[in-house]
């Protein structure tokens, strides 16, 4: 009597996915931090510092409002630190026994990391939901269309899948749970802080800005203010943004796959 | 009978180091299979291999009659594995945990849940059932492991190490499950470095050292290519050792334990034989032990040195 060997990507993902959220909900702590994180820096950075920002920035009374400025890059902000949990819920995976089982199994075989991105997706979006709730409620006055929103959106998920994928490989490189989510902190402090999240390009020293004008955060937060705020932007800024998104997931879902499947019969 | 499991020529080294040196391995079907060796000896390794955790660097093998090279998932369809540590999701509780693997085996809602409580039954672990499996103690972990094994009813099921660290009692239970399994049907590869475990179980022994099968055969077989059983005598004063020595010529004698080894195979009939001549001559004996061979001598003399020797050396 043997089982099936049809393969069903789809139960086998639904599957996977539910054994993460159960791990979500009884190992509550790195969601919450993931959750939280974001919602202190809005609040933060919007209600102590932004006086003092705005009008360093030549705002103030007049026209500029940082909360507006400041609430894109937040919104990725909130990604790159929501990466931490899933790199650090793989390494833990592949230290233990559990996954030698799935990989002995006849299941759908990207279904196991699949199921720990599509968690993260879901815990992420319930973080930028609440971002946009706490920005809207100190400030943050969006003119967008809902065909604006929705474009946001998908850029913003799209952004999410592909930072997760490529968190994933880095965390099934790491040897510690505990390397792991240090592997990943280029991605949750770097790439925010040397952006424009904070400050205008214009107001960085030179060979930071140089490292901000190129790296990935910068036209996405760009393509975010042009469509939530109709802040001007270059065209070529949303092409880059969409093609950064691909470029990321593509090259972080093959990096992961290739990990995962190391040394055995594929 | 057919093949559950057909290997020729398996080899595997990790960098410089050989692990497994041109293995051959046949195990029929509805059989226990027994990998005997100390620690280091590969045979973790060879069920890695054969449960397609692991790719071989030559070899061919088939596995439920799949070539594993060609269709690893037809292999993984048909098999079930119980690893060295525990493959439990130690966040979730003994039933959810079943009901993960049903849910991987798309057995439906209603029968993952029939199938999950039926085994916590059969395994002992209805109560432990609703806690999470990181509180379980050593024993009920390899028991809710060989029951997530099960869920899937495997034709062929891999043990490495399945009794490594319980107590006796556990120890036990777990072969009383081990044989239940066969005798429903199912074929077993185990591994172990207990030479008690695999004469206790095992129809057929395979006695791997450093990466290469040393014998293989039934127990008795193995048993029979040990020097025979003896009978150990053991004597107090020097002048009724060297006595005996002279009327039991065929002893083997240790002059500084006083001890003799009387080759015997053990029977009533040869022991009341000794035992007449030892009157006849008025022999003051010590003591008298019977020894059997066991898969320790086997192992003695199939390696060239005793098991435990091996397993402190690493």
């Amino acid at each position: 009597m043997s089982t099936t060997t049809t393969v069903r990507p789809m139960a086998d993902i639904g599957t996977m996915l539910r054994r993460n959220l159960r791990h979500a909900q009884r190992y509550p702590g790195l969601s919450l931090g993931a959750l939280g994180m974001p919602v202190v820096m809005i609040l933060l950075f919007g209600l102590v510092f932004g006086d003092t920002f705005s009008a360093g920035l030549g705002g103030g009374a007049g026209g500029f409002d940082y909360i507006d400025f400041l609430t894109p890059g937040i919104l990725l902000m909130s990604i790159a630190s929501g990466t931490m949990s899933p790199a650090v819920a793989v390494c833990m995976d592949m230290s233990e026994g559990i996954v030698a089982r799935f990989r002995t199994m006849a299941i759908f075989r990207p279904a196991v990391l699949t199921g720990h991105v599509l968690g993260n997706v879901l815990v992420t979006s319930v973080s930028l939901a609440l971002v946009v709730g706490f920005a809207v409620l100190i400030g943050f006055r969006p003119n967008a269309s809902v065909g604006d929103w929705l474009l946001a959106a998908v850029l913003l998920i799209g952004l999410t899948i592909g930072l997760t994928w490529f968190a994933i490989a880095l965390g099934l490189t790491s040897k510690t749970p505990e390397g792991a989510s240090n592997v990943v902190l280029p991605i949750s402090l770097l790439l925010p802080f040397l952006s424009n999240t904070f400050i205008p390009l214009e107001a960085m020293p030179s060979g930071i800005r140089w490292f901000a004008e190129y790296q990935p955060f910068t036209p996405i937060i760009d393509s975010l203010r042009h469509l939530l705020l109709g802040t001007p932007m270059d065209a070529s800024s949303g092409w880059l943004a969409a093609a950064w998104c691909v470029a990321i997931a593509v090259v972080g879902y093959f990096w992961a796959q290739a990990s995962y499947n190391k040394g055995t019969v594929a | 009978m057919s093949a559950a499991i057909d290997v020729r020529g398996l080899r595997k080294s990790y960098g410089e180091k050989l692990v497994l040196d041109g293995i051959d391995l046949n195990v029929a079907e509805g059989t226990i299979f027994s990998l005997l060796g100390p620690n280091g000896a590969g045979k973790t390794t060879a069920v890695q291999i054969l449960s397609t955790l692991v790719a071989a660097d030559a070899g061919e093998i088939r596995v439920a009659g799949h070539d594993l090279h060609q269709s690893p998932e037809a292999v993984r369809a048909a098999i079930g594995v119980t690893g060295q540590f525990s493959a439990v999701d130690g966040l979730m509780t003994g039933r959810e945990n079943l009901i993960l693997m049903a849910d991987l085996h798309h057995l439906g809602k209603q029968e993952a849940r029939r199938r999950a409580d039926e085994l916590l039954e059969q395994f002992d672990l209805a109560e432990a059932g609703k806690k999470l499996a990181s509180t379980y103690s050593g024993g009920m972990k390899r028991r809710l492991d060989l029951a997530m094994t099960l869920v899937g009813s495997p034709q062929i099921i891999f043990l490495d190490e399945p009794t490594t660290g319980l107590d006796p009692r556990s120890r036990h239970r777990m072969w009383t499950l081990i044989r239940e399994l066969v005798a429903g049907g199912v074929t077993v590869l185990l591994t172990t470095q207990y030479l008690e475990e695999a004469d206790q179980l095992a129809d057929r022994i395979a006695v791997l050292d450093h990466g290469r099968l040393v014998a293989q055969g039934t127990a008795e077989e193995l048993k029979r290519l040990a020097p025979g059983g003896h009978i150990r005598l053991r004597f107090t004063s020097p002048e009724e050792f060297t006595l005996a020595g002279q009327v039991l010529p065929t002893a083997v004698p240790n002059p500084e334990a006083l001890v003799l080894q009387v080759p015997n195979d053990g029977s009533v009939h040869a022991l009341r034989d000794l035992l007449a001549r030892i009157d006849d001559a008025s022999l003051e004996v010590d003591e008298l032990t019977v020894h059997t061979p066991d898969l320790d001598d086997v192992f003695f003399a199939v390696t060239g040195q005793p098991k435990s020797e091996e397993v402190t050396a690493r």
